[in-house]
This record gives structure tokens, sequence and C-alpha cells, in this order.
């Protein structure tokens, strides 16, 4: 079944998934979320991805929920916010964190609540020079979701996570990368090009050696250094077994460009 | 042969038996356990087993029973069920079994791992009892096992909620003794299975004996038991050997007797 919200397509080794309610400014309902958990999936299973790119169409990136989809009326039952949030903006953010392969996040606009810590679950964040993060929860008695209480701090140090978490302020892509929250920031016009760039370079890339180092460097933040070293012992046994491996040790000693097939 | 296990030949006193149903996540069907049942009473009796290693796949140990077959028996169906002998054998091994985990262990896969001695769980594992779910509860071991391994509170919670919980929490709560990357859970258990392979036979059964008594009995009762194994130990070959190598700061050399 073709999707409604989201476009949806892997070529060449790129997996292409874009945020599509531009109207609502990308903002998730259920719809969007099961969509989007739909493609992962697909991109999880499918022989031929590489690379996830992950983005937004319109002018904003993503915002976050949509209130729209949320009975709080007077009078209504209290909502449980963590039932969503266990239901699917927890299992979005793992699997963005889990896949095997390493995603791109172009954020081609305003991103704002959990829409702002998406992108932070992503491995490598570009975004367009007119882009801005938003932790816009506080603004409506909220708390950062999406991993954001776990990753600000961790990416820009506590004074400025606190900063962000609980003022909301507009947070300028420029500043975003002075302050290392992000990777690169891109001309507006140059975004998507830039992007989809990068995502068919990192597809012709040692796929599984790049997922080891994910993997790798996802578990730093919750080990010892002993045990991350241990962890890099093993993670490195498993990239020894690897074709790729193989391939670009022989490429270098015979001095030639190294063909890997991410295996 | 076996058509649900992959059954390796002893190397180094360890067999290697891998469940084998993928298109059901080895769902434990009654000929599967059938199987492993004959399969471990095989390996009780060779001399060429000290140890064995059960496992399934990256993506299931085993996720349970067959729905469709178990929807098929009636109360007295139930009451004449073959599997029951079944699990009684393979809970009765022996010698030491190590289960390797990877994805889901849940029902009877759950129960199948808690059979074992000792379980390795890859870091991606999940343990649960969902049988609450289908309008049943745990049948083989799930409501005893469990609760002599987590406690109380977290049994209850996973029976009577019928959710799994991950390999750090199974790790936190002592159902598993290690995590590793799902990559290497075989191989940690085949090297744990080795590492006990290489230990005086006897010595091995009687300690399991021992351990597996202490979760039935009073520690009275257990504490005699234990002395009373621990003194048969000391009419054995195998520990004038083990004294004596450690005394002469050599590596023993076991047979068994």
């Amino acid at each position: 079944m073709p999707f409604q919200h989201i476009v949806f397509a892997i070529e060449d080794g790129v997996a292409l998934l874009s945020f599509n309610r531009p109207a609502q400014l990308n903002s998730f309902n259920t719809a969007m979320h099961l969509e989007v958990r739909e493609a992962l999936k697909q991109v999880r299973h499918s022989s031929e991805a590489r690379v996830l790119l992950l983005t937004g169409e319109g002018r904003a990136f993503c915002a976050g929920q949509d209130l729209s989809d949320r009975n709080v009326a007077p009078g209504a039952d209290m909502p449980d916010l963590g039932e969503s949030i266990d239901r699917f903006y927890n299992p979005l953010v793992r699997t963005l964190r889990d896949l095997p392969m390493p995603v791109v996040c172009a954020v081609n606009g305003v991103a704002a609540g959990a829409g702002a810590n998406i992108p932070l679950a992503c491995d490598l964040v570009l975004a367009a020079r007119s882009a801005s993060f938003i932790q816009a929860f506080c603004k409506i008695g909220l708390v950062p979701d999406s991993g954001g209480t776990w990753l600000l701090p961790r990416l820009v140090g506590m004074a400025r996570a606190k900063a962000l978490a609980m003022l909301g302020e507009r947070l300028g892509a420029e500043q975003a990368e002075q302050w290392g929250l992000i990777h690169r920031v891109v001309d507006d016009a140059a975004l998507r090009d830039e992007a989809l760039a990068l995502a068919r370079q990192l597809a012709t890339q040692p796929t599984y050696g790049l997922a080891l180092i994910k993997r790798g460097l996802n578990a730093s933040f919750d080990n010892g250094f002993d045990d991350q070293l241990q962890l890099e012992r093993d993670l490195q046994r498993l990239a020894g077994r690897s074709d790729d491996y193989r391939e670009g040790v022989n490429a270098f000693m015979n001095k030639r460009t190294p063909a890997f097939k991410g295996r | 042969m076996p058509r649900y296990l992959d059954v390796q030949p002893p190397a180094n006193g360890v067999q290697l038996v891998t469940l084998q149903r993928p298109d059901a996540l080895n769902a434990l069907c009654t000929a599967l356990l059938a199987e492993l049942a004959a399969t471990l009473e095989a390996a009780a009796q060779d001399d060429q087993v000290a140890a064995v290693v059960i496992t399934g796949n990256l993506k299931a140990f085993a996720a349970g029973a067959d729905i469709a077959e178990m929807a098929e028996r009636d109360l007295v169906g139930m009451l004449n069920d073959p599997r029951i002998a079944h699990w009684r054998t393979i809970a009765a091994f022996p010698k030491a079994l190590v289960a390797a985990v990877n994805g889901y262990a849940l029902g009877g896969g759950c129960e199948l791992a808690m059979c074992a001695d000792i379980i390795v769980a890859g870091s991606d594992a999940r343990f649960g009892q969902p049988e609450i779910n289908l309008g049943i509860m745990p049948g083989a071991g799930g409501t005893q096992r469990l609760l002599r391994a987590v406690g109380k509170p977290l049994a209850m919670q996973m029976v009577l909620t019928g959710e799994p919980i991950s390999s750090q929490h199974a790790l936190q709560a002592g159902l598993v003794s290690e995590v590793t990357q799902p990559e290497f859970t075989v191989e940690r258990a085949l090297h744990i299975a080795r590492t006990i392979a290489a230990k005086a036979p006897l010595a091995v059964r009687l300690a399991k004996q021992a351990l597996l008594q202490a979760g039935d009995t009073d520690l009275a009762s257990g504490l005699r038991l234990e002395r009373q194994a621990f003194t048969v130990l000391a009419g054995t070959a195998d520990r004038d050997e083990g004294i004596r190598a450690f005394q002469e700061k050599r590596q023993p050399h076991f047979q068994g007797r």
C-alpha cells in the first residue's frame, strides 16, 4: 500500500524517508507514526539499503506531536502521554539508534518538540542555515522526550541542555553546529543535494563496519573505560570477520580502490 | 535424524544443539521437544559429552510452544500430554547444560532456557511468559523456576502481565549470568561449557545436583545433601588427581572415576 504521510523509497543503497504532512509542519499523528514504523521495518529487512536519509517535505523538518491529535478537552480524562511515548516515540528513536547502518538526517527547517530530538538519535545531522531546533516541551508544561533529556547534556553539556530545555528558545542551525549538537550547516538551497551526496557516498562504504562503529560509540555513554575496551575488542573481532575488511586490506596492498559490499 | 534440531558431534567434551524451526521462531512443537529430550538422553549416556550448549538463532531462541498444536488438546488431551515426560527428561539432564539465548525466549522458550544450568544472553534477548495473554498460564516451570531465579515481585509481574524483560533486566534480576554481543552468545556459551567439560565429571555432576536441590529443600537438609555429595567425592580417583596436580603445580588429568 502506498504511503500517505511520508515519502519513502530505496534507491542505489540509499533509503530515503521524508516526513510528508507539510501543511501540519510534518507533525506526528498516529497515522504518520505507523507509516514511519513500517518504512523503518522495510529498511531494516532490506538487503540493499546501506544508509538511511531522514528529512522533511516543505518548510519544516518536523514540529513534533500534532496537538490536534490529542484529546485534552476540559472534563476529558487525563491523557496518558507515557503510553504514546511507549508505543511510538521510544520505539522510533530506539530503531534509529539501533539501525545497523549510518542514519543521515537533513533538517530542512524548524525542528520542534520530538522533532528536535529525533535528529539527535541519528548519526550524522546536516541542517539548512535557516533551520532551527526548539525544545518546545516546557512551553506547554511537558518534558523533553524522544531521548532529549539523555542526549542533550551529552551533546552540548548540562548548562546548555538545561537552558534549551527550560527556556524552550529557538536554537539556530549555525549555533547548533558551534555547540556540537549537529554535524554541519549547509545553505538552504544545497541541503538536499549535499545530504543525498553524503548518503550516496556512505552507501559505498563498509556498511557492516560502520554499523559496528555506531554500536561502539552509542554504547560508550553507558560503559566504563574497561567495559568499553572489551566491547571494542568484540566489535573488532566481528569487523575482522567481514568481507569488506579483507577487501579493504587487499585493495590497500594492491594500491587500488576497494569495492565494498557492505558485509 | 532429528528434523527440528541440528546436533553437532561433540568437540572438547561439548555438544552444540541448535533449534531449527526458523519459520516458526523455533516454537517448541511436541516433535521438537521429543527430539531434544532424546538428544539429551543420548548425550547423558555419551562419554564424549561432558556438557551441552543449546541455542536457537539470532532472531529467536524459542518463541513459545506450538499454539496450533495446543489448541487441539482438550482437558483429557492435556492430562495425557506427552510433553510432560519430555520436559522431565530435559530438566533431569545430569551433565552441564548451558543455554545461549538470542532474540525471543518466550513462554516454553523461556522455560526451556531456565532448564539450563547457565544462561548466556545476547544484548537484544527478551525473556517473557506471555501465556496469560492466551487465557492460559506457564505449564513447564514458568511459575516455579522463574520465581526461584528472579524472586517473587518480578516473577509475578512477568507471569501476570505477560510482558517480557530485556536481557539487561534479566542480568540484574539473576535470570542470566552474562550478557554479550549477540554474535558472541554461542561462542561464550561454548567457552563456558568447555571450561566445565575440563573439570572432573563426577564433581560437576554432584555439584549440579547439590545446587539444584538448594532451591527445593530447607537449609539443614540442603547442607546435609551437600556434605554427603562432598564425602562421596572423597572416594574418587579424580579427587586424588585434582589435589595432587594442585600440589605439584600442574594441570590435572581427570578420568571420570
